[in-house]
């Protein structure tokens, strides 16, 4: 018989396994998605524009990079109902809610096995951490068509939940005594709920800046006129995507959502941290990087709202607040010593 | 700006901010192109760059930047001996880190200097808009634009009139209608009336600039409730045996303690604290973890002046609160009691003597002075070992935390303890210089080792030693045949409730400032041929991804409305109607 712990360990590992193909159905999605999905009349139009254009390319003018666009903002407030049925696309999603439904079961099981909430060691963050991940991804699927982040989302939690669970997997352990604290339960849920939702105002930063570059590019290409040599504009998945006005803004919407966590989880912690230390702030490793990753996003707002910040920089500065978050989880937690000793990798001495 | 009148009453923003009014972004504004610019001109043009939005988000950039060291390189606020062990280990690169006070980044100068200037700049921010905000809250909503047409959400729809029903009344009547739903709908109205068309002002989401304003106030009174109360705060430590008593005063009995600039040593309350007992429990032999401490908790008799004494108990996560202070548990030990007689059998010392653990096994060291009664001054360096185990080598151990087979190994150093100098000597630390091992190491001359209850003699035939057994009569094993001690650290904090005060405001006024949204509508009826022409256009102040849907949805409302409106005046007509006849 299995016991629990080896239970969870068996469904983390079916858990990345799953989202492993839903990584490649996203992927495969992204890849044949752009010449299936425009639509009759488009296609025919496209394919006469190639004749004339004598394998010039397929840069589209500026109405047609309109419509497109318009297209793409349409699906992607469309209700779930009304959406485009991309095969590959519904596949991946389907195959990351199977995937999250073991890998909720897994975060239970270890939570049973060990009496306590699953989130006390780093495995068990990652654990966590990517559930939430997920399941931030799958809840914000209700309201926007965001399958294009899915290949992102995915490939991100099997490299992290994956790389974990080989190299940071520990045994359930007793809790440490500073542990021991209704502020467990809700400090660090809220930190990786935070964490989750930065993620995605990360993925739509990064598709935002290379929408970005795609738009500059068939400007210039529109300007250099037709007779130029041919030229790439980007990633053909790009033209079904909204404007790159438009994904900046949904990005801040995390952002800002990610944000008001992480403002909780700053103050929460310091609570904690008067119970268990006897002082609300002392400038610890850990305090220091939830401090730093405050400010970013405190000036990433800020240079939202600034005029020549806005655009490429500010998607910039969301991108290096979820890298210092990134490099919080990882590095900080391995390597920087501090009074935040919960990895579980080593015996405290 | 498609509406001119509305900029009176706009936030008022940074120059630079997307939606401020000022000039390009550029920055240089018209301070620098003008050619004689005199003291005042200078300071009023620096006095805008560093209030600019710019410079704000600049500031915090660097802010984020500057606290990184801090966390890569020992800090001593919060890990002194990471200091000292650095400054050993490199020995070179030390002294020029910490002459870039790279050690104390959070108190140094140029982090203070980012701070301070963005704190500065943010005074300087929040003083005028919080004016110009309150003039808006009681101004009115701006004057409808000439040409709703000409803003991105619009919408326009024709409404039939009813027969022989005057133009004008009807356009007036539909914008009373949208009136009262855009009041419903939260929205401050304003009707502007015209010749030929009616319409409706409405804003709403005055709330974002408030909860932006008291957001950025809470972090002034944070860093404010900081600076101020840390000078009321005051922290300091002691260490308590099992059986002994503390009490709250400074000078006496506190071996550390730091009070803020305010505090008066004198005027600590007096109360006690006795330590009664010492629990923990360890995971036991033979599972996984074996030996892991949890579920401290230090048993104290408290008692304050002037009233009977109480009992209470302090853990980890749980600090006992006691007039004012928060006492916690740092850590605890065990406190071998030690008797030391002379030749003559006479006691020349006898104490309980805190041992201060090494390791998870609570493999403990700790120092006896024996300063008079003996040939000479002797000091004695000794190991506790809860539970002893040799070790292949033949060193000893501990293998288990609590007191399965305790054993204590003393080293006798004699000669000049160094202690009537008046130079200060830490109680658990023995400088051995001007000392003679006479024990252990080379002198070929056993270590004491003791069990509770033991006696040895010493070396030279100077008298003997004791390590007593602390057990309660009748104990079978000697699982309390050794008092613990705890080392408890009692704070003061001024600051922390007012910083956590401001902090929670700080949440709350960023909710609003970033979930309410704040907008303008407009609704105006025209008369247009047989009907009537009604027009809806929205305007956001900043972020508001819901304001198309808020148009659409003021429409259909509207319409139905209308409707509505125009069915009942059906059957009011037919009633009139025959009295017409
Ligand atoms: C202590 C440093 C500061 C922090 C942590 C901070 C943080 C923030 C945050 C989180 C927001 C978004 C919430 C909101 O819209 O109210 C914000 C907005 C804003 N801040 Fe600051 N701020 C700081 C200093 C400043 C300074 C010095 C200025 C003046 C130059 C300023 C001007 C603004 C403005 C105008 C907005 C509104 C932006 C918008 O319309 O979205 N802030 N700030």
């Amino acid at each position: 018989m299995l016991s629990l712990e080896e239970l969870s360990v068996w469904l983390v590992w079916t858990a990345i396994a799953i989202y492993a193909l839903a990584f490649i159905a996203y992927t495969w999605d992204l890849a044949t998605r752009s010449a299936k999905s425009l639509d009759e009349k488009d296609a025919a139009k496209a394919r006469e524009r190639e004749l004339v254009a004598a394998g010039g390319g397929s840069v589209p003018s500026a109405d047609e990079l309109h419509r497109e666009q318009d297209r793409a903002e349409a699906a992607l407030r469309a209700a779930p109902r009304d959406r485009t049925r991309p095969v590959f696309a519904r596949i991946g999603t389907a195959l990351t809610w199977l995937g999250f439904l073991c890998q909720v079961a897994a975060d239970i099981t270890r939570g049973v096995a060990a009496g306590r909430v699953p989130w006390a060691d780093m495995y068990e963050f990652a654990l966590t951490g990517t559930m939430l991940m997920i399941g931030v991804y799958l809840l914000s699927l209700f309201f926007y068509d965001l399958r294009f982040l899915g290949a992102f989302i995915t490939g991100l939690v099997v490299l992290l939940l994956g790389l974990t669970s080989m190299n940071f997997y520990v045994a359930i352990s007793p809790l440490m005594d500073p542990l021991k604290s209704p502020w467990l339960v809700i400090h660090v849920f809220v930190a990786s709920l935070a964490t989750a939702i930065f993620a995605l105002a990360f993925g739509l930063s990064v598709m935002q800046l290379m929408q970005q570059r795609r738009e500059h590019k068939i400007v210039a290409a529109q300007l250099a006129g037709p007779d130029d040599a041919p030229v790439k504009v980007g990633w053909g998945f790009l033209r079904n995507l909204p404007s790159s006005e438009s994904l900046e803004s949904l990005s801040y919407r995390f952002a800002i959502i990610g944000f008001i966590f992480w403002s909780f989880t700053l103050v929460a912690g310091s609570i904690w941290a008067n119970y268990a230390w006897g002082r609300f702030w002392g400038f610890d490793t850990k305090e220091v990087w939830t401090f730093i990753i405050w400010v970013v996003y405190a000036g990433y707002i800020h240079a939202r709202a600034t005029r020549g910040w806005r655009g490429t920089r500010s998607a910039w500065l969301n991108i290096i607040g979820f890298s210092a978050v990134m490099f919080n989880f990882t590095i900080v937690n391995l390597f920087f010593k501090g009074l935040h000793v919960y990895s579980g990798l080593t015996t405290a001495s | 700006m498609a509406d001119r009148d509305a900029e009176a009453v706009d936030p008022l923003r940074p120059a630079d901010a997307i939606d401020g009014k000022g000039e390009p972004a550029d920055g240089t504004g018209d301070g620098i192109t003008s050619p004689k610019l005199g003291f005042v001109g200078w300071m009023r043009w620096g006095w805008r760059q560093l209030t600019s939005m710019r410079t704000a988000l600049v500031l915090l950039l660097l802010l984020a930047i500057a606290a990184v060291p801090g966390s890569i390189v020992p800090q001593r606020s919060a890990d002194p001996n990471g200091v000292s062990q650095y400054f050993s280990s490199n020995p070179t690169l030390a002294p020029i880190l910490d002459k870039m006070q790279l050690f104390d980044v959070y108190s140094s100068a140029w982090f203070s200097a980012i701070y301070i200037l963005l704190f500065v700049s943010l005074i300087g921010c929040i003083i005028p808009r919080t004016k110009h905000h309150f003039t808006a809250l009681r101004a009115r909503p701006p004057r409808t634009p000439a040409r709703l047409a000409r803003l991105e959400d619009h919408r326009e729809s024709l409404v039939e009139l009813e027969p022989g029903e005057d133009a004008g009344h009807a356009a007036s009547r539909a914008v009373d209608l949208a009136a009262s739903l855009l009041r419903k709908g939260g929205y401050r109205i304003e009707r502007y009336d015209s010749r030929g068309s009616a319409s409706v002002s409405a804003e709403r989401g005055y709330l974002r600039e408030t909860g932006n304003l008291i957001f950025h106030t809470a972090l002034v009174g944070v860093l404010v409730a900081v600076g101020l109360g840390g000078g009321f705060t005051y922290t300091g430590q002691r260490v308590i045996v099992q059986g002994t008593t503390f009490v709250n005063s400074v000078g006496t009995d506190y071996s550390s303690f730091n009070p803020g600039r305010f505090v008066d040593p004198d005027s600590l309350t007096p109360y006690t604290l006795k330590l009664d007992k010492f629990d923990v429990t360890y995971v036991p032999f033979g599972q996984k973890d074996a030996g892991q401490a949890g579920d401290f908790a230090a048993h104290l008799t408290t008692q304050l002046p002037g009233q009977s004494a109480q009992t209470g108990t302090v853990r980890v996560n749980h600090p006992l609160q006691i007039a004012g202070d928060d006492v916690y548990l740092l850590g605890n030990g065990y406190a071998p009691t030690i008797t030391v007689r002379n030749a003559k059998g006479e006691v020349v010392f006898h104490d309980t003597v805190p041992f201060l653990p090494q390791d998870n096994n609570m493999t403990s060291i700790g120092v006896v002075k024996v300063a008079d009664g003996l040939p000479e001054q002797l000091g004695f360096v000794g190991f506790f070992y809860p539970t002893q185990v040799k070790l292949g080598s033949g060193a000893f151990s501990s293998a288990y935390p609590n007191l399965l087979n305790p054993v204590l190994t003393l080293n006798v150093y004699g000669g000049d303890l160094g202690i009537n100098n008046g130079i200060p000597r830490s109680v658990y630390a023995l400088d051995p210089t001007g000392m003679t091992q006479l024990t252990g190491g080379k002198t070929g001359v056993k270590s004491i080792e003791l069990s509770p209850g033991q006696t040895t003699q010493l070396p030279k035939g100077y008298g003997t030693i004791t390590f007593e057994n602390d057990s309660p009569a009748g104990a079978k094993d000697q699982s309390q045949a050794v008092k613990r001690f705890v080392s408890l650290s009692i704070h003061h904090d001024a600051a922390g409730p007012w910083a956590l005060a401001f902090a929670v405001l700080a949440i709350a006024g960023l909710l609003l400032a970033l979930f309410v949204p704040r907008r303008r509508m407009w609704v105006k009826a025209t008369p247009a041929g047989d009907g009537l022409r009604i027009e809806y256009a929205a305007l956001a102040r900043g972020e508001d991804p819901t304001l198309k849907a808020a148009v659409d949805d003021l429409a259909a409302k509207h319409a139905k409305a209308l409707d509505a409106a125009g069915a009942a005046s059906v059957p009011d007509q037919a009633a009139k109607a025959p009295s017409v006849d």
